[in-house]
């Protein structure tokens, strides 16, 4: 008798059960109220990355086409793990002085592991993040970049006033 | 030797029969291989093997400043990076006697009970999936991307912000912080008894975890389980209350403990730790004082010859590390205790007897996060 009682209370609880959770997903396919999921390739044209977004590492360059960049390899030390590399060369100055500058700023985005680190210890701010984050490839070398534009040069220091 | 460890010894036969379960199993949660001894249904043993993501962080450590570990601690325990980050901080910076901003403490804690509460949905909603429960995958993850969108404005990432730094943070937090987490704790605070009415209270649910993976309280001491999964079979391993890091001390709040120790007590745990988080978060958010967001550093952090060890309350238990150094500015050995490690190999004790789906239960409520077992 009492296994006849078990059985139909544990019907009981169960469909009860049930019905609770039931009513919550039921009350959201009525009324959803947001919508949670991101409408990805859709929204495409919208969407908008925080400002703070680690896509990539970039170096932002002024209208003439120069950068920050001293070529003093601070980055290249901090990385952990081999992204940056850099390549200097020589070449006269208006007083006819050799002088050091950049010649490419590679970066490696398939070993990048996004830790900021060469953005933080930046000593003339050249480096920045970029809200790209597409990057999708076919082939790995194409992940190797050079972060000083073609023909750019180092902005000059702006006369204290 | 103790009871429970003869327990464990496992006894091969030629007869057995042998099923891999893993490394590509869904419900290991990653690449983990068990390979379990089956007597038609029922469990004989079950065998861990690791080491199919090991990527040797802590021998990468070696070669690398402290300022660069950081990184590497957030890929350990992916869903409590912040908390792995802070356990490295907080070594240097007790070695080095560093007094870090109030500021920086009160957002630490404020982090680190964000990520609990995205690691606990994450694993809320894993845990009905493991069950056959899929709706209640949905419910976890609309509700953890509402954090994963406060981390995304203040770090930039979702999920590997590498936003401490020994002395302080990397940056200060964004304006808009504070009130995004309190709009998040009150939106929680109204879609936490749904939690309850989906899956806590759910029959089939209590019939797959209540009185499934037995742990007794000396089996948790035993094997070292920590965290939510040792709290559950009564065994007090709350690191914030045990030995208080940070602003801890300050903090009112409660430390969860069932006694029963099967899976349906973890799993209680933590859906109480959910609420004790938000408790901590309403006492702590508000009151974040100005100030600086770092402490004054050098460029080279160099820790004073000797040993130091640290331990932090991660989302899955007590991690310690311990940094053995030599003077220069790259540490001669680092150790890190994983809770994840010592919390896998208690599974045969618990799974042992049992039938083949009761295993899937039990590591699911055990909340087995791999990268942190194999390092």
């Amino acid at each position: 008798m009492n296994s006849v009682i078990k059985y139909f209370t544990d019907i009981y609880k169960g469909v009860r059960s049930l019905w609770a959770g039931m009513r919550v997903t039921g009350k959201y396919f009525v009324r959803p109220g947001e919508i949670v999921t991101e409408q990805y390739p859709e929204n495409r044209a919208t969407l908008k990355m925080e400002d703070r977004f680690k896509g990539e590492v970039i170096m932002p360059h002024d209208k003439n086409n120069q950068h920050q960049c001293t070529g003093c390899g601070v980055c290249e030390l901090n990385c952990p793990n081999g992204s940056i590399e850099i390549i200097t060369k020589k070449v006269p100055n208006e007083d006819g002085k050799m002088v050091r500058v950049i010649d490419k700023h590679i970066y490696h985005l398939s070993m990048c592991t996004f830790c900021e680190l060469c953005i933080k210890t930046c000593p003339f701010n050249a480096l920045a993040w970029g809200q790209d984050f597409e990057h999708a490839v076919f082939d790995r070398s194409k992940l190797d970049k050079v972060l000083n534009k073609p023909g750019s040069s180092l902005k000059k220091k702006e006369a204290k006033s | 030797m103790s009871e429970e460890v003869t327990k464990n010894i496992i006894v091969r036969d030629d007869e057995d029969y042998i099923i891999n379960m893993g490394p590509q199993h869904p419900s290991t949660h990653g690449v983990l291989r068990l390979e379990v001894c089956l007597n038609g249904e029922t469990v004989k043993y079950v065998i861990p093997h690791i080491g199919y993501i090991h990527r040797a962080i802590e021998k990468m450590s070696e070669s690398d400043t402290y300022k660069q570990i950081i990184h590497l601690t957030d890929r350990m325990d992916y869903l409590s990076a912040h908390m792995n980050n802070e356990a490295v901080c907080l070594a240097v910076e007790n070695a080095l006697e560093i007094e870090v901003p109030k500021r920086v403490q009160y957002i630490r804690v404020v982090l680190d009970e964000l990520t609990r509460l995205a690691s606990h949905h994450l694993w809320w909603s894993a845990f009905g999936m493991d069950l056959g429960a899929l709706t209640a995958f949905f419910y976890g993850m609309r509700d953890r991307e509402k954090i994963l969108a406060i981390f995304e404005e203040s770090f930039g990432s979702r999920l590997l912000h590498s936003f401490n730094t020994p002395g302080g943070l990397m940056h200060d937090v964004h304006p808009d912080f504070q009130k995004h987490t309190m709009e998040f704790v009150r939106y929680f605070r109204k879609k936490l008894p749904e939690y309850k009415q989906l899956l806590t209270d759910n029959v089939i649910f209590h019939n797959r975890t209540q009185g499934i993976g037995k742990m007794s309280r000396e089996t948790a001491i035993a094997f070292g389980v920590t965290g939510p999964s040792g709290r559950g079979s009564g065994f007090a391993c709350d690191v914030r209350k045990v030995a208080p890091y940070g602003l801890y001390k300050e903090i009112d709040f409660n430390e969860i403990l069932y006694d029963e120790g099967d899976s349906f007590a973890r799993y209680l745990v933590r859906m109480d730790e959910m609420e004790e988080s938000l408790n901590i978060l309403e006492q702590v958010t508000d009151n974040i004082p100005e100030g600086d967001y770092t402490a004054k550093m050098k460029s080279i952090v160099k820790l004073p010859e000797g040993e130091y060890f640290q331990r932090v309350e991660t989302a899955r238990g007590e991690l310690g590390i311990y940094i053995v150094s030599d003077g220069k500015k790259f540490p001669y050995r680092i150790k890190f205790r994983s809770p994840n490690f010592s919390n896998l190999f208690v599974l045969n004790t618990l799974a042992k007897g049992g039938l083949i789906a009761d295993l899937v239960a039990i590591s699911g409520s055990l909340d087995l996060v791999i990268p942190d077992i194999d390092r």
